[in-house]
């Protein structure tokens, strides 16, 4: 079976690298594609850390680029690489998560090889037809690339991964990396904690504030209300511009897109804005003092009151069924 | 410094947006089109810096004719010219052609500093700045929630999942921005008026010495092969909380297996 090439995303928020979920359901993908490959780039003694998991969900080999010349610098230094590898190994496809740097190294890949690309697509199958779903998720296109390899970014939680247990074999690949692709240098990385919580994009779970939750301090009540769900802390735009939570967990036309198992809306009335940004979520559901907030349109669920009364008593009521 | 600033003509995130029947394009015929509102906090930037450091603002618009309507729109801001790149050809370019087309023209303008919204309400795609930095061998500092500049050097706080990073890059570069960048200004009666005077430039592909073939959807690198509407979700059940609301929340959750 031909070789599909998975390009690795590592979190880096804990104490030693770790695969971050979105490689693994492209791992899952791949093995329906032909045979996947995993490619780690990043700086020295990082692949040690992700082989095993790899393995775990099938990546028969794992292409290692290990050099500081990749981690110091921003994006272009991953696709001068994964250039290389791709015009040596023929792959039948390349697959990297739908992140901002997952998207920007499959454009440098795109010019450097003359080769078509697609980004955010929810599924690709075996003959290269991947579907987006575009216009907050109003519309679904299924398109295919028609010049090159299927080049495709696929977004967070498209599918469920399934392990799939094998023995990869590691091959080290040199890093030759030109003057050019050094020209954005990354002067300092700073994690900023985020706690136990779960990644945004890659949680299953997301509970969101917005513009109802009204103040800062009342966040606490949206943290509370994730941290027993197990889920991560969104927020809409109007949250967020009002200074009430970070911007960084914005969810929206002009912040994140996530699509988890289950969205929990809290406060928030459903403007094109936010739900951009949700809209394919699984399962969601809403708290709004507003019965005709047009976030009641998308949920499954909602629950027309205050969140100041609704959520706590939710709060109280799973305490106690989880004992 | 001469800085140019990527604008798009965009059809209004707010309102019902489609895709042609015919061409699965997007269809701004029925649309109401706007400046892809991201890229207005790149003209913001960029007419900052010139306050701080002198130069000049350049809007550069790839699109069809009635993009001119935003054109004058970003012109309005107080940007000093623009250039439109306009040619029935370009009807169906992929990212690809897009930037081949745009990194001509930005190569054309001799432009210090590229600076654009980091991405399109309509596409959501995300690559334009990194594809035209590729083709120009220049760098790429995308992302930016910060942008400082000493002489020729830029320096941006770039968003990241897990923080953020400090990336820096000499000129010549490309810059893209999110909303946390700014506060965009808007344009004052005597802006309006002014830009009704500024200067337009049309460019066709052949003032870029690009072939029609390489762009458009003769040479578009992918193929939309059909579209859908995707079927509305059914808002489902919803109850009025009467001292229960919280309780009835969590028996849904429990019964979807979320508790």
């Amino acid at each position: 079976m031909a070789e599909v090439l998975v390009v690795v995303e590592a979190s880096s928020a804990g104490d030693q690298p770790t695969v971050k979920k979105v490689t693994l359901e492209l791992l899952t993908l791949a093995r329906e594609l032909g045979t996947p490959s995993a490619v780690v780039l990043g700086r020295p003694g990082v692949a040690a850390a992700l082989t095993d998991k790899l393995g775990e969900y099938g990546a028969t080999r794992v292409y290692t680029a290990e050099s500081e010349e990749i981690d110091g610098y921003l994006v272009a230094p991953k696709a001068a690489v994964l250039a290389q590898l791709v015009r040596q190994v023929q792959p039948a496809a390349v697959l990297l998560a739908a992140t901002q740097e997952g998207k920007e190294i499959a454009a440098r890949l795109a010019v450097k090889l003359d080769n078509g690309v697609l980004t955010d697509a929810v599924s690709l199958d075996a003959d290269g037809v991947a579907t987006q779903v575009v216009f907050a998720g109003s519309t679904i296109v299924k398109s295919r690339v028609t010049r090159g390899l299927p080049l495709v970014a696929v977004r967070p939680n498209s599918l469920t991964p399934t392990p799939a247990p094998t023995m990869p074999r590691v091959e080290q690949i040199a890093v030759v990396v030109d003057a050019v692709a050094k020209l954005a240098r990354v002067v300092e990385r700073k994690v900023e904690a985020q706690g136990a919580r779960p990644e945004l994009t890659e949680a299953s779970i997301v509970v969101s504030g917005g513009r109802g939750v009204a103040s800062a301090e009342n966040f606490a009540l949206v943290e509370e209300l994730a941290d027993l769900l197990g889920a991560a802390v969104g927020a809409s735009r109007a949250a967020t511009d009002s200074g009430f939570y970070p911007h960084k967990f914005q969810v929206g036309q002009t912040g994140r897109t996530v699509s988890p198992q289950l969205y929990v809306a809290l406060g928030i009335s459903g403007a094109i804005q936010h739900r951009a940004g949700m809209q394919t979520s699984k399962t969601i559901v809403a708290v709004n003092k507003d019965a005709e907030a047009p976030m009641f349109e998308l949920a499954d669920f909602g629950v027309v009151g205050d969140l100041f009364t609704v959520v706590p008593q939710a709060i109280e009521e799973i305490r106690k069924r989880q004992g | 410094m001469k800085i140019v600033v990527l604008v798009k003509q965009v059809p209004d995130s707010g309102a019902e947006r489609s895709l042609r029947n015919d061409d699965h394009t997007v269809d701004r015929g029925s649309a109401n089109n706007v400046i892809n509102e991201m890229d207005t906090y790149a003209i913001e930037e960029a007419l900052r810096l010139k306050q701080a450091h002198g130069g000049e603002v350049v809007i550069l618009t790839m699109g069809p004719d009635r993009a001119s309507e935003s054109i004058r729109k970003a012109l309005s801001m107080g940007p000093d010219s623009a250039v439109h790149v306009v040619d029935d050809a370009l009807h169906g370019s992929c990212a690809l052609g897009t930037s081949k087309v745009l990194a001509a023209a930005i190569g054309q303008l001799e432009a210090d500093l590229v600076i654009c919204g980091a991405e399109a309400t309509d596409g959501r795609v995300q690559v334009l700045p990194h594809m035209i930095a590729e083709r120009l061998g220049i760098a790429a500092l995308t992302g930016a929630r910060k942008l400082t500049v000493a002489g020729a050097e830029l320096t941006i706080e770039r968003q990241t999942e897990e923080g953020y990073e400090v990336v820096a890059a000499s000129t010549p570069a490309v810059v893209s921005v999110w909303d946390t960048i700014n506060e965009p200004r808007y344009p004052s009666f005597k802006g309006i008026m002014d830009a009704k005077k500024k200067q337009i430039r049309t460019l066709a592909l052949a003032d870029l010495g690009i072939a029609a073939g390489d762009v458009g959807f003769d040479g578009a690198s992918s193929v939309v092969l059909e579209h859908s509407m995707r079927p509305p979700r059914q808002g489902g059940n919803k109850v009025t909380d009467t001292g229960e609301g919280g309780v009835t929340l969590v028996e849904f959750l429990a019964s979807e297996k979320f508790v």
